[in-house]
């Protein structure tokens, strides 16, 4: 086996080596949606966040427009403080309306942006006001029964 | 047991030409003592034979000349310099000036017979492809394998083989060199190519040369002195004449090939024979 | 009684000192492959060559298994999700086992058994004809020359073979959910994109089979370094490359996952 040889079969090697971790990146992973541009911070408080996780997507109009960064619990306030990288090309108004929304019945749980009317625009390291928690089943289930007992019972 | 020993301590008085000069030297593996108080000298531009039965420490003895061991007392000087003091860079640099045969050769298994040979120079010189195919070509046609460069070492017969290592071993132009049982498992005629090559080798290098073997026909046909080793001890030294000639049990049992005589027959056993087969029955019991 | 104890005793702790020595030549000896390892990178073509024996020759191995792996996850992977009525879900379940434990695993445990136990066996047969004694009689560090590049050639490789591993397992999973079975090729793409996270999955998976990599190296240059002399001696060393190598490997894995995916 002469040294060109050699050569020429690791270099190949290599080559595709480099070119799988490629696809793996570009075709499997999401290196390619994940825009690696600027980004700003934007903060809301969640009285539950349900099963929301760091990195699950920030969406606006079905469009992933940031991820989630950091989640704790703030003892001041007992509620979740959550911390989102947004993309620094979109910008949202001052009264944007942040909801925790479940994707399908069963799928993952994901922030969603609801935009409001006023003028001035949400800065880095701004606190979204208006939020809603995320719906947590049991408790949707237990309030149905106990509206329908309710609604029942004085006719009895 | 009885045990000859017939000159005790040789000769304090040594030449000045020594190129290889072994002092009081003992190793021991663990406890286990192999060579106990050997005292020899190389002298210059000779071939001096270390014989001895099979593991009576003469490939230590080897090795602590080499300084890929350490001495548990005692010195090996080679060129004046004590082997077991050396730092790894002095070590390396004392091992370029020697050249080793190992027992079976040794050849890299992964390289033809050229890279064998160039493999030193290359690693220790900046020497030019070409010279380096020169030199090669000249240490192999000196050992008579010229044609034989683009072989590998599996396509060589033993005797080949041992003539590549040779070859090998010269590559350097070393100052000093090694055998280690170059005549084991060698037919007749390479055993005599061999043994003529060791002479002609040193003679025309200029250089000194160890020959650890128990071939004591084909060996005392071409070295200058020879010591006897046997249990770790020198028990006997001279010219290759003297030796042919000795009358001291031990030499006269090896040089005649004799099956019982000073080296006894019999491994040592801690109890006699008949004792030894009666302690078994009993145990069983 | 007392005595059977002690000898009980006494053969525990003649057994764990040997153990621990023997590990503390192992780490001695991965410190000198690092100090000798200018020689593999100065002659490049020496790790080069290296590269070739464990990663060129591992290829078909890999890229075939990768293969089969990849169709039985598509095959289970869809059996089991049509249960949920989510089979679009299938790439996501195909890449992130193969990126995340599969892919790095997997050719991990091949890579062990193809490429380690020949280089075992290799140095343990240099050791065995004296090669590498012969070597340092010629003022040659075997470490350096021998064992460095053999070393640097397998962490270099591992990588890249667990990479067309999982590239090769997606594909097969591909072929079978969406070419075989009819699962809708673009939600099988674009749902693995949307949950397959380049850092998070990807780069960990590749520091995954570097870690491996290293281990395996390690064990088998090792194993092949302390080999006894002899025929059982090199056959016990490969037999130990593997089955050692095969256990860290499994270990590293599941302590590496503890620390990468813990709570993502």
């Amino acid at each position: 086996m002469s040294r060109t040889t050699i050569d020429i079969w690791v270099g190949l090697f290599v080559a595709i080596g480099l070119a799988s971790l490629l696809f793996l990146a570009l075709k499997v992973g999401n290196l390619a949606s994940t825009s690696s541009g600027e980004t700003y911070t934007l903060q809301a408080r969640f009285d539950n966040i349900g099963g929301l996780k760091v990195r699950a997507p920030v969406k606006s109009a079905g469009v992933v427009v940031g991820r989630v960064s950091g989640i704790r619990f703030d003892p001041a306030n007992y509620v979740a403080l959550v911390t989102m990288q947004i993309e620094a090309s979109y910008k949202f108004p001052v009264d944007t309306f942040a909801t925790i929304n479940t994707s399908g019945l069963l799928g993952e749980q994901y922030i969603g942006f609801e935009v409001g009317g006023d003028e001035n625009m949400l800065k880095s390291d701004d606190m979204i006001k208006k939020t809603q928690s995320a719906v947590v089943l049991e408790k949707l289930i237990s309030q149905f029964m106990f509206n329908k007992a309710a609604e029942d019972g004085p006719k009895k | 047991m009885p045990r000859c020993e017939i000159t005790g301590c040789p000769g304090v008085n040594i030449p000045q030409e020594s190129l290889v000069e072994i002092r009081n030297l003992s190793f021991s593996y663990d406890s286990r003592p192999i060579l106990s108080g050997i005292n020899m000298t190389i002298p210059r531009g000779k071939v001096v034979a270390i014989m001895g039965s099979s593991g009576c420490g003469k490939t230590t003895t080897l090795r602590l000349i080499g300084g890929q061991l350490k001495p548990t007392s005692g010195e090996v000087r080679v060129g004046g310099q004590v082997v077991h003091e050396l730092d790894a860079g002095g070590l390396y640099a004392l091992r370029r000036r020697m050249g080793m045969l190992f027992q079976f050769g040794a050849l890299f298994t992964d390289m033809s017979v050229y890279d064998n040979i160039a493999f030193q120079m290359r690693e220790h010189t900046n020497l030019p492809e070409a010279m380096i195919r020169d030199l090669v070509l000249m240490k192999l046609h000196a050992v008579g394998l010229r044609g034989a460069h683009n072989l590998m070492p599996s396509e060589l017969s033993g005797g080949m083989a041992r003539r590549v290592a040779l070859a090998r071993a010269i590559a350097l132009d070393p100052m000093l060199i090694m055998y280690d049982e170059p005549f084991a498992g060698l037919d007749p005629i390479s055993l005599s190519i061999v043994g003529e090559l060791i002479r002609k080798l040193n003679d025309a290098l200029g250089a000194s040369s160890i020959v650890v073997t128990h071939d004591v026909q084909e060996s005392l046909k071409m070295v200058d002195y020879v010591y006897f080793v046997s249990e770790g001890k020198i028990v006997a030294e001279g010219t290759a004449e003297e030796m042919k000639h000795s009358t001291a049990p031990y030499v006269h049992q090896f040089v005649w090939g004799e099956a019982d005589g000073p080296v006894p027959f019999h491994y040592p056993s801690r109890m006699a024979y008949d004792e030894e087969l009666l302690k078994r029955e009993v145990a069983r019991d | 009684m007392i005595d059977s104890m002690l000898r009980f005793l006494q053969w525990l702790g003649n057994h764990v000192t040997r153990r621990i020595n023997r590990l503390g030549f192992a780490s001695r000896f991965f410190l000198a492959i690092f100090l000798q390892s200018g020689t593999a990178f100065r002659r490049l073509h020496l790790t080069l060559r290296e590269i070739y024996f464990t990663g060129v020759m591992s290829l078909i191995i890999i890229l075939v298994s990768g293969l089969f792996v990849g169709m039985v996850l598509g095959l289970q992977g869809y059996d089991t999700l049509q249960r949920y009525g989510s089979t679009e879900a299938l790439g996501i379940l195909v890449a992130l086992s193969l990126v995340r434990e599969l892919g790095p695993v997997v050719s991990a445990l091949l890579f062990a058994s193809r490429a380690g136990s020949a280089i075992t066996a290799e140095i343990g047969l240099m050791k065995a004809t004296e090669q590498l004694s012969a070597m340092e009689m010629m003022a040659v560090d075997p470490i350096a020359r021998v064992v460095a590049p053999r070393f640097w050639g397998g962490v270099v490789s591992m990588p890249l073979l667990a990479a067309l591993f999982s590239a090769m397992g997606i594909f097969g999973g591909y072929l079978v959910g969406v070419q075989l079975i009819g699962v809708d090729e673009g939600s099988f793409w674009s749902q693995m994109q949307a949950s397959v996270d380049f850092r998070q999955d990807i780069l960990n998976g590749v520091i995954k089979s570097f870690v491996f990599g290293i281990i395996v190296s390690w064990v088998a240059v090792f194993e092949g370094y302390d080999a006894d002399p002899t025929a059982e001696g090199v056959s016990g060393a490969t037999t130990r490359t593997v089955v050692t190598s095969s256990l860290a490997i499994l270990a590293a894995d599941f302590i590496l996952t503890a620390f990468m995916f813990r709570g993502a």
